[in-house]
């Protein structure tokens, strides 16, 4: 039964029904030397489709650094490794789960979760830290948004919170760090980015390269059911078994307990020493598995389907190959140590089969009951697929005058209302609601939670000994309207950014995973958009000095032929050498001095006819979009040199001890990091703000609002006690870094921002902690 | 004097509550799996946070039947000290060895914050070391911290001075705004009539050093400490 499958006779027309095109079936024709069958085309379809094998985006990919002195393990793998020192590595990557996450939010998120924390202990690796980035459309209606879309963003949203939060409070990993923006693009195609960071001792790190000839395949983790199929629209249609009728939805279902004891008992078996190769099944399931770790390893393998363990009945060949049934694992082991590996996957409760064995020759030959259901070559399959050099076009110049930018408001305009207009924008409000739905305390290593300090940190404890020296932090960034805007300038904004977060916290950026978002690789708008943030983020990241060590590329995020903004969104990774020298954002003492240090060398006073370029760039900025609902212009100009010198100053002043807190300048200027920073001093708890600020600026000749609210990269501010101001000074003069006495920490809880004489922000904190505390909760129409 | 930290298989706080055993307060302690009956001579019990078996039905209603909560209860009636935290102490309800029953959040969201609670009494193997009134800085991080019980249970609990931590504010002047999940007269904590059994929904476990944000948790454990080593000395 169920062999039907092996009987169909395959058209072209099959074909284009599962994506393939004419060029790639006849190629298909040309690998196997004779028509497919069904079940073949299924695996086809799969491997080669746009998510698994990066027809076209491979050609650009190539052009992104991805060596470094610390770097273990590149693309290529689950994820990417590399070395922080004492014998341990790190293993990190960042995967997107967007389409799933539309159509169904919850179960989406989650097992998007699932899937970046099954890459990671696929590695060998136990997962310490998650941080999502997510992108929603307006959560509020006006300017375009209709109240009932604004309902339905609202709903996505709390649909992937609890996603997210869910699968990771259950699983047990920290959910700790990320970012939340909205945009009207991401309405119909929210992003849902979810990075996953894991720790090993170098010597036990797992690859997955079956090798072996004879060494036994084992299936281990949930049974395959026919959630997840792709193209089961087609199998759906009659011709088939009865029992393969029911339509199923295409989103995969999370299992967060199953897969804490696939974690655990993979922890397990691989300190057993019998585990050769171990893979996940993810996208594509046991196709990929299969098919990739036989390439990888140079050899055959063999399967039978009968031994799959099934959660439903009358599976086809090509619904089992296909199925993306949750948590599971295809492992090798040694041969003759079966019983050691399955006796512990037993312990855990978990079906373990032996399911085939890795074969001479290179030929993936799936069995269903002993009949041969496909066969394969599995190196031309995984590597020789389709690879596409897709038409770019850069889109039509925008011709845009001064009357389409931001209009600055006069000298000495009041600017607090504004201010709190800035504060309560769902970008720039507090995502406490969101965050607190996260454990972001289990496993006792988050030295730095959301909001805390400008990365995420966890401490390292010796897997062994669990004795703490060193720490890791972590941030995500990625501004999709400067990418609208300007691509490559926007992609290098969005490695910059992470950068200068993660020095911020006081540690030395090491490397990075990206996630390309975007929409259709079919437009050549959106492959010159995707070329061009390819060689942003390369220059950057070279620049910057953290290679990309992995990541995923996802395409087609558009509906009803509009795209999102192109949203490269990249992860960086660094050390901190001593875990007690964390640096947070919360000002500390009163009578502490403000300083904002700035990496670019002092500009000369602008000329008139220089003024229009700031009110170029600033349209590009938060403020314009709330404030003047202006998105145009240009992101703020980049030099990476300035900002390797801001970074390299923070590492050295976290180093020598002598700063009370860091918070670097990006999404809504120095108004809003100063703000920031008196807000955090009550921490995370309700309890009221007792410190303020004054600030006074006066040497720009920008408008009042430019100097407040722009976005400007390589700069940040640090609060020093006056007893190491000289010392703080000493070390930015040395790394050429301009640091300029700013304001004070001042008991009175109020903020006072001057500009060139004039108060143009003075206000209570309350009232501005206020609005900034809770306008997300009000906006989301929640109860408090 | 010896330490057991019961691993269920869902169980994600274990390793914690280890760690702030072995490694920050430096004493023996041990991991006990669920399908043992064997507390390996262990002379108080954890039972950690986490997601016991899922907890898909009800939080802690299938843990209750685990081999292993057989010898614990057996060890709790015999005197023993048990402390269940979050998953630990909605283990110890469903198993009956504390009286009530967790609803879901009054919120009907997942929280993880630092709340206070206050010590209300000092009189327990968990709290001798804690001045009566202290208020403690520790996390929560759950879905179902919505302690119920009926009102001759609530009576029995006051009267017995079974109620050990209540939600307040950092000052602790208004119980009720500190209480996160809307749990009946602000519980955080209780104890059996007998006062060896504790359970509570914060976790003193990942309040254990500065670094984390609050060393308040230590107090827990030292108080556990302290009691065991007074009743080794009693039997010496």
């Amino acid at each position: 039964m169920a062999t039907a499958s092996v009987e169909i006779k395959v058209t072209p027309e099959m074909a284009s029904e599962h994506g393939v095109t004419r060029e790639e079936y006849a190629r298909i024709q040309q690998i196997l030397g004779r028509d497919p069958n069904i079940t073949e085309l299924g695996i086809f379809s799969v491997m080669w489709s746009e998510h698994c094998s990066y027809k076209s985006s491979k050609v650009h990919l190539k052009r992104l650094p991805t060596r470094g002195k610390l770097v273990v393990q590149g693309p290529g793998e689950n994820a990417g490794v590399v070395d922080i020192g004492d014998g341990l590595v790190a293993a990190f990557k960042i995967e997107s789960h967007n389409h799933p996450s539309y159509v169904e939010p919850f179960q989406g998120a989650t097992t998007g979760v699932g899937g970046i924390l099954r890459d990671i202990f696929t590695m060998g690796a136990r997962p310490i830290a998650v941080l999502d980035s997510l992108r929603f459309g307006e959560i509020s209606p006006g300017r375009g948004t209709t109240e009932e879309d604004a309902a339905k963003n609202r709903r996505i949203l709390d649909g992937v919170i609890r996603g997210v939060g869910h699968y990771g409070n259950c699983f047990g990993v920290p959910t700790i760090g990320g970012e939340v923006a909205f945009e009207p693009c991401y309405s119909q195609n929210p992003l849902v980015n979810a990075l996953a960071l894991g720790i090993a001792r170098k010597e036990e790190i797992f690859l997955a390269k079956a090798k072996g000839i004879g060494n036994p395949v084992i299936y281990v983790g949930a049974k395959t059911g026919r959630d997840g199929i792709h193209g089961a629209s087609l199998l759906a249609s009659a011709e088939f078994t009865e029992e393969s009728k029911q339509k199923r939805p295409n989103v995969q279902v999370g299992d967060p307990f199953m897969e804490k004891l696939l974690l655990e008992a993979c922890m397990e078996a691989m300190q057993t020493g019998a585990v050769v190769a171990i893979q996940d099944m993810g996208a594509a399931g046991l196709t990929c598995s299969t098919m990739e770790m036989a390439s990888r390893g140079g050899t055959g393998i063999e399967i039978d389907l009968a031994n799959v363990p099934q959660r439903e009945t009358g599976m086809t060949p090509y619904e089992i190959m296909l199925s993306e049934s949750q948590e599971r694992m295809l492992l090798v082991a040694e041969k003759g140590r079966e019983p050691e590996v399955l006796g512990v996957f037993k312990k855990w409760g978990l079906d373990a089969v032996v399911v085939g064995t890795v074969t001479e020759g290179g030929i993936a030959k799936v069995l269903h009951h002993g009949k041969v259901a496909a066969e394969i070559p599995a190196h031309p399959l995984a590597e020789e697929g389709p690879v596409y050099r897709r038409p770019l076009a850069q889109p039509p110049v925008r011709n845009e005058t001064p009357a389409d930018w931001f209009p600055f408001a006069p000298h000495a305009t009041n600017l607090t209302a504004n201010f709190k207009k800035l504060l309560a924008s769902p970008a720039i409000a507090s995502k406490r609601w969101i965050t607190e739905q996260y454990d972001t305390s289990v496993r006792t290593n988050t030295l730095a939670g959301p909001g805390a300090s400008d990365a995420a940190v966890v401490r390292i404890k010796d897997p062994q000994t669990g004795i703490v020296k060193r720490a890791l932090a972590l941030s995500t960034d990625g501004n999709g309207r400067w990418c609208q805007l300007n691509p490559r300038v926007g992609a290098m904004h969005a490695v910059a950014e992470a950068a200068r977060n993660v020095a911020a916290s006081g540690a030395r950026p090491i490397a990075a995973t990206n996630c390309l978002n975007f929409g259709s690789p079919e437009k050549p708008e959106v492959m010159w958009q995707f070329s061009e943030a390819i060689d942003g983020l390369s220059v950057a990241c070279t620049e910057l000095g953290t290679p990309i060590t992995g990541g995923n590329v996802s395409f087609y995020n558009e509906t009803l032929g509009k795209s999102i903004y192109p949203t490269p969104v990249i992860g960086v990774l660094g050390i901190l050498d001593d875990a007690n020298r964390v640096l947070k954002i919360a000002f500390r003492n009163a009578g502490d001095r403000i300083l904002l240090l700035d990496g670019s060398q002092p500009a000369a006073p602008l000329p008139d006819d220089q003024r229009s370029k700031l009110a170029r760039e600033f349209s590009s900025s938060e403020y314009s979009k709330t404030i003047g609902h202006i998105v145009a212009g240009e992101p703020p100009t980049i030099n990476l040199a300035d900002e390797k010198r801001l970074i390299d100053c923070l590492i050295a002043l976290a180093g020598e001890g002598t700063l009370q807190s860091a918070h670097d300048i990006s999404d809504g200027g120095v108004a809003v990091t100063i703000a920031e920073s008196c807000f955090a001093y009550a921490g995370a708890t309700l309890a009221a703000p007792s410190v303020g600020a004054i600030v006074n600026f006066d040497d720009s000749s920008a408008p009042a609002e430019h100097a407040l609210f722009d976005e400007r990269g390589a700069r940040c501010v640090v609060s020093v006690s006056p007893r190491s101001l000289a010392a703080v000074l000493a070390t930015a003069r040395q790394y050429k870094v301009s640091a300029r006495e700013i304001g004070k920490v001042h008991l009175a809880p109020a903020l006072r921002i001057e500009y060139k004489g004039h108060a143009v922000i003075d206000s209570p904190l309350d009232a501005l902690r206020d609005v900034w505390a809770n306008s997300l909760e009000r906006n989301l129409k929640v109860r408090v | 004097m010896k330490f057991g930290v019961v691993v269920f298989p869902g169980s994600n706080c274990d390793h914690d509550a280890f760690y702030a055993i072995g490694n920050v307060l430096h004493k023996p302690v041990e991991f006990i799996w669920h399908q043992s009956q064997d507390l390996g001579n262990c002379d108080a019990i954890i039972l950690p946070g986490g997601f016991a078996y899922g907890d898909y039905l009800r939080t802690g209603a299938i843990a209750r039947f685990s081999p292993v909560m057989k010898s614990v209860e057996k060890f709790a009636n015999g005197g023993g000290m048990v402390l269940g935290i979050c998953n630990g102490f909605q283990i110890l309800c469903e198993a009956g060895l504390l009286p009530g029953a967790m609803m879901r959040n009054s919120g009907l969201r997942y929280i993880c914050r630092h709340v206070y609670i206050r010590v209300e009494q000092s009189d327990t193997p968990f709290t001798n070391a804690a001045p009566p009134g202290q208020i403690l800085k520790v996390p929560i991080a759950h879905n179902d911290g919505n302690y119920t019980c009926d009102e001759a249970t609530l009576a029995e609990l006051e009267k017995n001075r079974q109620i050990v931590f209540r939600y307040t504010t950092p000052d602790g002047s208004d119980d009720s705004a500190g209480n996160p999940n809307g749990s009946m007269q602000n519980i955080a904590g209780i104890c059996n009539r007998e006062r060896n059994v504790v359970g509570l929904m914060p976790h003193p476990e990942r309040a254990v050093e500065s670094a984390l944000d609050s060393a308040d948790g230590l107090v827990i454990f030292k108080s556990m400490i302290e009691a065991l080593a007074g009743a080794a000395k009693a039997t010496a």
